[in-house]
């Protein structure tokens, strides 16, 4: 790693450590609004934690993807557009975080900030495109499905990032209809491009941990991937469901958001194998967080499938189910496998035995606390349904006081998950100041993984 | 065989796109006049989404507003908007913006019903709704 990746990986843990902390302190706001209005109120905190989360995990997401391809990508080629990627990344992030500050807002949901901003971000990723794609024609042989994740996850960032700014264009404003479909197709769509980063960097850890190349060129693996594009691109209609555009739209989302039953069951299926890896494996750290990942998977995917059906999405749709589901997602899944990634690069194992006590306590916290976080959600969720929707009680204040005392529990346990997630990021920002990392490009790579399989 | 599939999946992707831009919507369309146009700008200046939402998207603080201009009338809405509550603060919007904002949420309302009747409910799980 060399040192502006280093500066970026600090960049990316400090957000972070923003996200959580910005979080808490939005979750009281959301509470207690009278007291917190006259200071920052809850309208400025959302998008400053939003566009922090956001932030953290598409940044990291690409330091993943920047440090590891480098074992394989001959070419150094990308390095100075890398950089110039980074800092123009890091200098925008910055600067909406200060446009925040100044209650300066462009109110598109996840992408809050103003849309001249984007320009700077779009500017950014394509030069992490043309750096990447460069390198990637290079390579000889079959690649390994990493490798087809993270492409298709670079790529189609750029394509729903675009599809998120098609609204400055007047003909897609003058439907409401037309406008909301797009942006909720960009959005879902997007996920599915972050997620591709991200598992393509969980499935290189296990091939590194276990030593088991085979696992990324397996025909299953492919087959799961495949369902997983197909999902990116066609299953995001359950943001919409009750957007009364054409009906197909919900029809084909629905159709085949039910196709990720394959992936559940097949989740369960390996369940067994799964207890076997553990016991090999459990005492690495990074294994810690792909097995935290995985079971929160499990969770939210079984969460998932119940909110893509439409008739039961009538009473989850616009309630705290959809929070569960959002945050579940991004700390359980998308954090644990950054956090894994993260704890490989920066040679976790190395820091002394009491540190790693600690370190591992946090983990234990941060899991419990997440539970307790994602179970409050969706009971609030459940509560605000039943009563919105089988009960339609009014006025909206009335509706909510129940789920006003569940989202309590809530915020307490955001306190869990900012020590939890918070100390083991300071303990990974120590580690970044004091050691070299485990993928240094300036040695021969260790594992030549990929280069031996297509030889 | 996996970069065909790929080929062709993609192309599915860029059919589909094109169709859902062209085709979700079918009612008739009014090109946006400039109160609504304004309305909206406002609405995204002022992060009206981060604590409402529309057709169930947005924040959770206050309540969906797709058809409150409907089913309250503008004048409940104006006093909100102009006075705040112990909620929601009052942004200090002078009557121009005020008015653009509620000529906005009046354009939204008449693009449909947020909440889905259960009769739309089909046996297979799935919603038909009147989208002519």
């Amino acid at each position: 790693m060399n040192t502006t990746l280093k500066i970026y990986t600090g960049f990316t843990l400090a957000l972070l450590l923003g996200t959580l902390a910005i979080g808490l302190v939005a979750s009281w706001a959301f509470l207690y609004p009278e007291i917190y209005n006259d200071y920052i109120p809850f309208y400025q905190l959302r998008p400053i934690h939003v566009s922090m989360a956001l932030f953290w995990i598409i940044s990291g997401a690409t330091i993943c993807v920047m440090n590891f391809k480098k074992e394989f990508f001959s070419s150094l080629f990308g390095s100075r557009l890398e950089s110039i990627f980074i800092y123009l990344w890091m200098i925008t992030i910055v600067t909406i975080l200060v446009f925040y500050g100044f209650k300066k807002f462009g109110g598109r949901e996840y992408w809050e900030f103003p849309p001249l901003l984007s320009l700077p971000l779009l500017a950014a990723w394509l030069l992490l495109i043309v750096s990447y794609f460069t390198d990637w024609k290079k390579l000889p042989g079959k690649q390994p499905l990493y490798v087809w994740m993270w492409s298709t996850g670079i790529l189609f960032f750029l394509i729903t990032f675009l599809e998120q700014n098609l609204w400055h264009i007047p003909w897609f404003r003058q439907s409401f209809l037309r406008e909301i479909t797009v942006q909720w197709k960009s959005n879902g769509s997007m996920v599915g491009a972050w997620n591709q980063m991200i598992y393509g960097t969980a499935l290189l850890l296990m091939v590194k941990m276990s030593n088991e190349p085979a696992i990324a060129r397996s025909k299953k693996a492919f087959a799961f991937y495949f369902l997983g594009l197909t999902n990116l691109m066609f299953n995001w209609g359950h943001h919409i469901y009750n957007v009364p555009s054409a009906g197909w739209i919900r029809h084909v989302s629905y159709a085949v958001s039910m196709t990720e039953w394959l992936i559940f069951i097949s989740i369960v299926q390996g369940f067994r194998q799964k207890m076997d890896e553990r016991s090999k494996f459990r005492h690495l750290i990074p294994y810690k967080f792909i097995i935290a990942s995985e079971f929160w998977v499990f969770m939210n995917l079984l969460l998932a499938l119940f909110m893509s059906v439409p008739a039961i999405n009538r009473y989850t749709h616009g309630t705290h189910i959809t929070v569960a589901h959002a945050m579940g997602a991004t700390i359980g899944i998308n954090s644990m496998i950054l956090l894994a990634a993260f704890s490989y690069m920066l040679n976790i194992h190395s820091i002394k035995e009491e540190v790693k006590k600690r370190f591992i306590k946090y983990y234990w916290l941060s899991q419990g606390s997440l539970m307790l976080f994602w179970l409050s959600l969706i009971g609030a969720g459940i509560v605000k349904g039943y009563r919105h929707t089988a009960l339609k009680i009014e006025p909206f204040q009335e509706m909510m006081r129940p789920v006003m005392s569940v989202l309590k529990v809530f915020s307490y346990s955001g306190i869990g998950v900012l020590i939890g997630l918070g100390g083991i990021t300071f303990i990974l920002l120590k580690q970044l100041k004091r050691e070299r990392v485990a993928a240094d490009i300036s040695k021969p790579s260790k594992l030549y993984l990929w280069k031996q399989e297509s030889r | 065989m996996a970069k065909k599939i790929w080929i062709v999946l993609f192309i599915s992707f860029l059919i589909y796109s094109a169709s859902v831009y062209t085709n979700c919507d079918k009612k008739a369309e009014t090109a946006l006049n400039k109160e609504v146009k304004k309305g909206w700008d406002v609405w995204q200046a002022k992060n009206c989404q981060s604590c409402h939402q529309v057709y169930g998207l947005g924040g959770y603080m206050g309540p969906d507003l797709t058809n409150t201009a409907s089913e309250k009338g503008p004048e409940y809405m104006k006093g909100f908007i102009k006075y705040g509550t112990g909620r929601m603060p009052n942004y200090h919007l002078n009557d121009d913006e005020i008015e653009s904002l509620l000529a906005f949420l009046t354009w939204v309302d008449k693009s449909g019903r947020s909440a889905v009747p259960e009769k739309a409910v089909h046996w297979t799980g799935t919603y038909i709704i009147d989208d002519k």
